[in-house]
């Protein structure tokens, strides 16, 4: 008999205007550690997380430990402790390091302060900073340190956080998100498959807004065909 | 020299009264994309609320009287405000259009609803008498309800720039004016802010609505749509959601006006203010301070 999942999504359906972008998602995800959601360009991996969160309308199920999640507001979800790290980043250009961090102070969860200043010093360093001003890698430290701040988080919605950032900061990413793991579960977006090897365990594989894979990473990897059909030439090369 | 001091005051006290109706109207589009133009008939119903609590205390010294005026018009724009908000702007925040045709409709049946219980010629306010007369500023005799207006309306800046700034509703209302789906996925119930965004705007429009009567000296049902275009005007000059913008907008409205119409010819100033509009529109499409709460 196995567990009841963290994070169950049962035909979940997202339209786009007339795109149909995603077709009946299900996939669950397990406590602790890192689950990759993986797929190429345009598959509907940010819509599957924003469809989660229900920053977009969505139809079908999704449960955060057996709690149905799809008639809640935003704000409901994510203090159920569902943290989110968006594409884009979204920082508050106008607003200090500071104030975006006491902005995702949630009301009664314990604050990690202490390990987000450990993982990003220089969010200490620039604390009366604008964040707009800061760097694409510093802005990714401000996003994932709003997300890691709150300690009743169950699971992190992490949504390609290493993108068009330098190496040395992907590396520095990376160590922050296995950090970041012990303490609760990830569901990450990741399009550089080195990264997504090297922290999870578990992959999920979309390709035209369906599952197309779900299991672990390596075998995934291992599977020149399956590498190559869902992810990409580069990607089958990789392995 | 005296008359320069007249025509700046007088402007200033206008735009003191452009300002209270464009900060609210400002943050309310800001963080919450909606184009109130319901938010002169917040000003319109305040200004016969204060006229009304006004004449229910006819015994009370001038002074008490036009307190009660003051109070009674803040809370009736905040009360109006909250109830618009709540029953008819929250069921279309999806529905832009449908946002547009419900204010105006809320716009045009106030006015025809006040006009209907009240008439449509002007009723004079009484003011105590200090508010009658003038005092002497760099030789020139300006009347002291200019002054009130202009010293409420700093006190009104101040009060919302310490709420922007120093209170963490005003941190949501200025991270929600730059992305509220963001502000949501924090946790934060954006709505709850709207509402308090609403009710903070009525209150400030209320408050010009007293002030307003106290300034020109009567009210009637059109003055709220007619101080609504200038204010809309302010917004835009101003910046869609900074409260200084606003501010700053409102004061070189009001000057321009008030000079030009005194220098040059009657409407001059109207007009020049709507070149103002075009050209900063061209050349600095998101206003002298836009983008900044």
């Amino acid at each position: 008999m196995t567990a009841e999942p963290l994070l169950d999504l049962r035909n979940l359906d997202v339209f786009l205007g007339e795109s149909h972008v995603l077709q009946g998602v299900s996939f669950a995800v397990q406590q602790g550690g890192i689950t990759a959601l993986l797929g190429r360009n345009g598959v509907g991996k940010t819509t599957t997380l924003r469809g989660i969160l229900g920053l977009v309308s969505r139809s079908g199920s999704v449960r955060l430990e057996g709690v149905e999640l799809t008639k809640m507001p935003v704000h409901e979800i994510v203090r159920l402790g569902v943290g989110y790290v968006p594409e884009d980043r979204d920082v508050f250009s106008g607003l200090t390091v500071t104030e975006n961090l006491k902005l995702a102070e949630r009301p009664g969860a314990p604050l990690r302060y202490e390990l987000v200043y450990e993982l990003f010093p220089e969010l200490l360093e620039r604390a009366a900073q604008k964040a707009g001003t800061l760097s694409g890698g510093q802005q990714q430290m401000v996003a994932l340190a709003r997300a890691l701040l709150n300690g009743n988080n169950r699971i992190l919605l992490i949504d390609e956080p290493t993108k068009g950032l330098a190496p040395l900061m992907v590396s520095r990413v990376a160590e922050a998100l296995k950090r970041a793991a012990v303490l609760t579960t990830i569901l990450l977006v990741e399009q550089n498959l080195a990264v997504a090897r090297h922290l999870a365990k578990d992959a999920i594989v979309l390709d035209q807004g369906r599952v197309q894979f779900c299991g672990e990473i390596d075998r995934l990897v291992g599977d020149a065909d399956l590498a190559r059909r869902y992810l990409g030439l580069a990607a089958a090369e990789a392995h | 020299m005296s008359t320069i001091v007249l025509l700046s005051i007088t402007g200033l006290g206008l735009g003191a009264l452009y300002f209270l109706i464009a900060a609210g109207l400002s943050l309310i589009w800001g963080l919450m994309r909606v184009l109130n133009f319901a938010h002169g008939a917040f000003f319109t119903v305040a200004s016969y609320a204060a006229w009304l609590a006004m004449t229910s205390l006819p015994s009370a010294s001038p002074w008490l009287q036009w307190l009660v005026a003051l109070v009674a018009g803040v809370v009736t724009g905040g009360v109006f405000a909250t109830l618009a908000e709540l029953i008819l702007i929250r069921p279309l925040y999806r529905r832009p259009v449908g946002q547009v045709l419900v204010t105006v409709g809320l716009a045009l049946a106030t006015v025809a609803l006040v006009e209907g219980f009240f008439g449509t010629d002007a009723r004079t306010f009484a003011l105590p008498v200090w508010l009658t007369q003038t005092s002497a500023i760099a030789g020139a005799a300006i009347p002291n309800t200019r002054l009130v207006v202009v010293i409420a309306a700093v006190a009104v800046l101040l009060l919302l720039l310490f709420f922007l700034q120093r209170t963490r509703y005003g941190l949501i209302v200025r991270a929600g004016v730059e992305n509220r789906a963001m502000v949501s996925a924090l946790g934060i119930d954006v709505q709850r802010a709207f509402t308090l965004v609403f009710a903070i705007g009525g209150m400030a429009a209320g408050l010009a609505g007293a002030l307003g009567a106290t300034y020109f000296g009567s009210i009637d049902p059109a003055r709220g749509t007619s101080m609504l275009i200038s204010a809309f005007i302010v917004v835009v000059i101003g910046g869609l959601g900074s409260v200084t913008g606003s501010a700053l907008a409102a004061v070189i409205v009001g000057l321009l006006q008030q000079f030009l119409n005194f220098y040059a010819a009657a409407g001059v100033g109207d007009f020049a203010v709507v070149i103002l509009l075009a050209v900063v529109l061209l050349v600095r499409p998101s206003g002298l301070m836009g983008g900044k709460a």
